[in-house]
């Protein structure tokens, strides 16, 4: 391993350029190599998206904020969906919060590809660097969204416990499953533009096999293993129980069926976005 | 043998057609794998191939210069393409040592939102610089853009020079081992090509590679020593430059130099006038794009009449690439001519005139074509007809190795005398 290390060295950025046949490695290294470009990309996202226009980054608050106030009035107050016994606008919010950090980075994550094309058709720099910044820029909306889940907890008297610590991994869970989709949708985007239309479709039916607006306790317990299959749904059943302490015996098997599924498709993305990598300057 | 940049064996690629000019949609996917199962599957995307590059090898040693010659579509753009990995070769394969930076285009990934400070950043680390050589670069980049004062503006309120000039400064200023650069010297106004130029020679004079594309000869035989031709995806030849350049000059590879009017590229409004061909011609009567500024241009337009018009005049008008014009003329400006020509039978016509030798600077020039009855109607125009190239290659003033202004290189008779 350091032998190698060193011959590296001396032999500093030989590039072999070759036609490449179906399936590659991932060179994550490459990637590594240029983490300032992810970081300057995210940046510039961040920086352009809220840019001419009046509100700017309150829309950041306001998404999520309408999404549940309309979810309280029509889910929560007329049709009686129990929550539980948590009052339903902060039942609602804690999913809703986590999912629009999903459901906006799936989004930018899908249409990077198409939207940077210029770039990519000009200068070389390792591909999978564009859907990952969309999706790193989006946290930066879900920290802001998070300030009222906070003040939330104060007003509805919810003290966090111990659980909390789950967070982070949770965010980090919904993240991959955003990226993961991701590379598969921007790179199906590239070859074939009905994806931008299919996309938003996908995501709003996604929202209703989560459970956002519902409880998970609403599904039978024999069908609660083949429920978890979709990652987002332990992100939101974790996102409750770190926040809320809505603990029940199945949370932490669903968190990690979850979790199992979302780094599967992570890796499956990327190896298909590395596959149809070579083609993308061609096509784009 | 430890001094190898480059080495390029037997590189080709290949494009579809179809791909290249649209892409497919999952519909018309799905429709065309279930109509013929056996066609998609032996030839999946329905299209055809064509090589735009094929068996091209070359090597090229650190610190050599090498210029890419070739007309539009010989293959030049995707050569430089894959030498800075956008695009993967079909076949064959490159190595290169050193990390290479490509000025493909330059201002790739500057955003309009963005302001002249962010975007250095940004396109800094599109370009694969660091940040902290960013840093250090800043206040350089700058200098050299010369727009100090608009530095925290938008981009998207820079004129297009400032954005071009704040653009090449960012590129100029990463110090890759290998350069490569593709036409950036098409752009921008003469002071900002000379310090284009300048720059480009620095880079070349501190010993580092370069791989040059340009259509301007002269700029080619500023700056390298060693050619390559390309026609039609194949190398024709690599020689010094000053043999590469007369031989590209001289052989016609530039076929370009006539534009045929097919009858779907006229408007039916234009009857009964028919364009048929627009040519320039070189001295020995060769037609090409690729002028001398020391010898004559003949210009002809062919055409046909179906009928007989009345006050008939058919003419040019010459603009320099920028569409500046510089001239206009009609094959019926003498008025005598005019009488007698006053109506034109119909039939087939050349009008074809001739430009003096000593004419034109160095630079590519547009030719628009007019037909028309003065107060009448107008047949036909194109204001784009044709374009060639003017080298300047022994014209007035060339020992001195500066860029001179203004469209036109008279040779004019000074005289210096004495004062009384």
């Amino acid at each position: 391993m350091t032998t190698t290390a060193i011959e590296q060295k001396k032999k500093p950025n030989v590039v072999i350029i070759r036609p490449s046949k179906g399936w590659v490695g991932l060179r994550l290294g490459d990637l590594w190599a240029y983490r300032e470009l992810i970081y300057f990309l995210t940046w510039r996202d961040i920086k352009v998206r809220y840019k001419q226009s009046v509100l700017g980054i309150l829309w950041a608050i306001l998404k999520p904020f309408m999404a549940m106030v309309v979810f309280t009035i029509f889910f929560g107050n007329f049709a009686k969906i129990p929550s539980d016994g948590i009052p339903y606008p902060i039942f609602s919010y804690t999913a809703t919060l986590p999912w629009e950090l999903f459901a906006a980075s799936l989004s930018v994550a899908s249409r990077s590809m198409v939207s940077n094309s210029n770039m990519i058709s000009k200068i070389y720099f390792p591909r999978m660097i564009v859907p990952l910044a969309s999706v790193m820029s989006s946290v930066v909306d879900f920290l802001i969204g998070f300030t009222i889940l906070i003040g939330m907890m104060i007003y509805y008297k919810f003290t966090p416990t111990i659980a909390i610590l789950w967070l982070p991994l949770l965010i980090l869970l919904a993240l991959i499953t955003a990226l993961g989709v991701g590379f598969w949708s921007s790179a199906l985007m590239v070859r074939y533009r009905d994806v931008g239309y299919i996309m938003p479709f996908v995501s709003n039916l996604w929202m209703y096999l989560t459970p956002v607006v519902y409880s998970s306790s609403m599904i039978p317990e024999k069908w609660r293993l083949i429920y978890s299959l979709n990652p987002m749904t332990g992100v939101v059943e974790g996102f409750r129980y770190a926040l809320l302490g809505t603990a029940r015996s199945g949370s932490v098997m669903m968190i990690l069926v979850s979790s199992v599924i979302a780094v599967l498709i992570l890796v499956t993305g990327m190896f298909y976005f590395r596959r149809m990598e070579k083609q993308f300057a061609d096509m784009i | 043998m430890s001094n190898l940049a480059i080495r390029v064996e037997d590189v080709g690629k290949q494009y579809n057609i179809f791909k290249e000019t649209r892409y497919t949609t999952l519909r018309e996917k799905i429709v065309e794998t279930v109509k013929s199962p056996i066609k998609t599957l032996i030839n999946p995307t329905g299209s055809e191939k064509f090589w735009a590059l094929r068996n091209v090898s070359f090597s090229l040693d650190h610190g050599q210069v090498l210029g890419v010659i070739g007309k539009n579509g010989a293959g030049k753009s995707t050569l430089l393409k894959i030498l800075s990995r956008v695009v993967e070769p079909t076949e064959g394969w490159a190595e290169i040592h050193g990390r290479v930076g490509s000025l493909l285009e330059v201002g790739t990934g500057f955003h309009p939102e963005l302001t002249g400070r962010e975007n250095i950043f940004l396109n800094g680390a599109i370009l694969g610089m660091k940040r902290t050589e960013i840093e250090k670069k800043f206040d350089e980049i700058v200098a050299f853009s010369e727009i100090e004062k608009f530095i925290d503006t938008p981009v998207k309120r820079y004129s297009s020079g400032m954005y071009m000039r704040l653009a090449f400064a960012v590129s100029a200023h990463l110090e890759p081992e290998i350069l490569v650069v593709d036409e950036v010297l098409a752009v921008g106004d003469a002071e900002f090509q000379r310090k284009c130029l300048g720059k480009m020679s620095d880079v070349a004079s501190e010993g580092r590679t370069v791989i040059f594309v340009s259509h301007n000869m002269s700029a080619i035989q500023r700056l390298t020593q060693e050619c390559i031709i390309l026609d039609q995806g194949r190398m024709v030849l690599r020689a010094r430059t000053p043999e590469a350049v007369d031989y590209y000059l001289t052989n016609d590879f530039s076929a370009s130099g006539e534009r045929r009017y097919a009858p779907s590229d006229v408007p039916s409004g234009a009857y009964p006038f028919k364009p048929l061909a627009v040519r320039v011609r070189n001295r020995a009567g060769v037609i090409t794009d690729s002028m001398l500024s020391v010898e004559p241009i003949t210009i002809e337009v062919e055409y046909e009449l179906d009928s007989d018009i009345t006050g008939l005049r058919v003419g040019i008008y010459l603009m320099t690439s920028r569409g500046e014009y510089i001239f206009t003329s009609f094959d019926t400006d003498d008025p005598e001519k005019f009488q007698s020509l006053s109506v034109r039978k119909a039939g087939h016509y050349v009008s074809r005139c001739t430009i003096p030798a000593d004419t034109f600077n160095e630079g590519r020039f547009v030719i628009g074509i007019n037909a028309s009855s003065y107060m009448v109607k107008r047949y036909f125009s194109d204001e784009r007809a044709i374009n060639f190239s003017v080298n300047a290659t022994g014209a007035p003033g060339m020992h001195w190795v500066e860029v001179r202004h203004g469209p036109l290189r008279p040779r004019l008779d000074w005289r210096i005398e004495e004062a009384p």
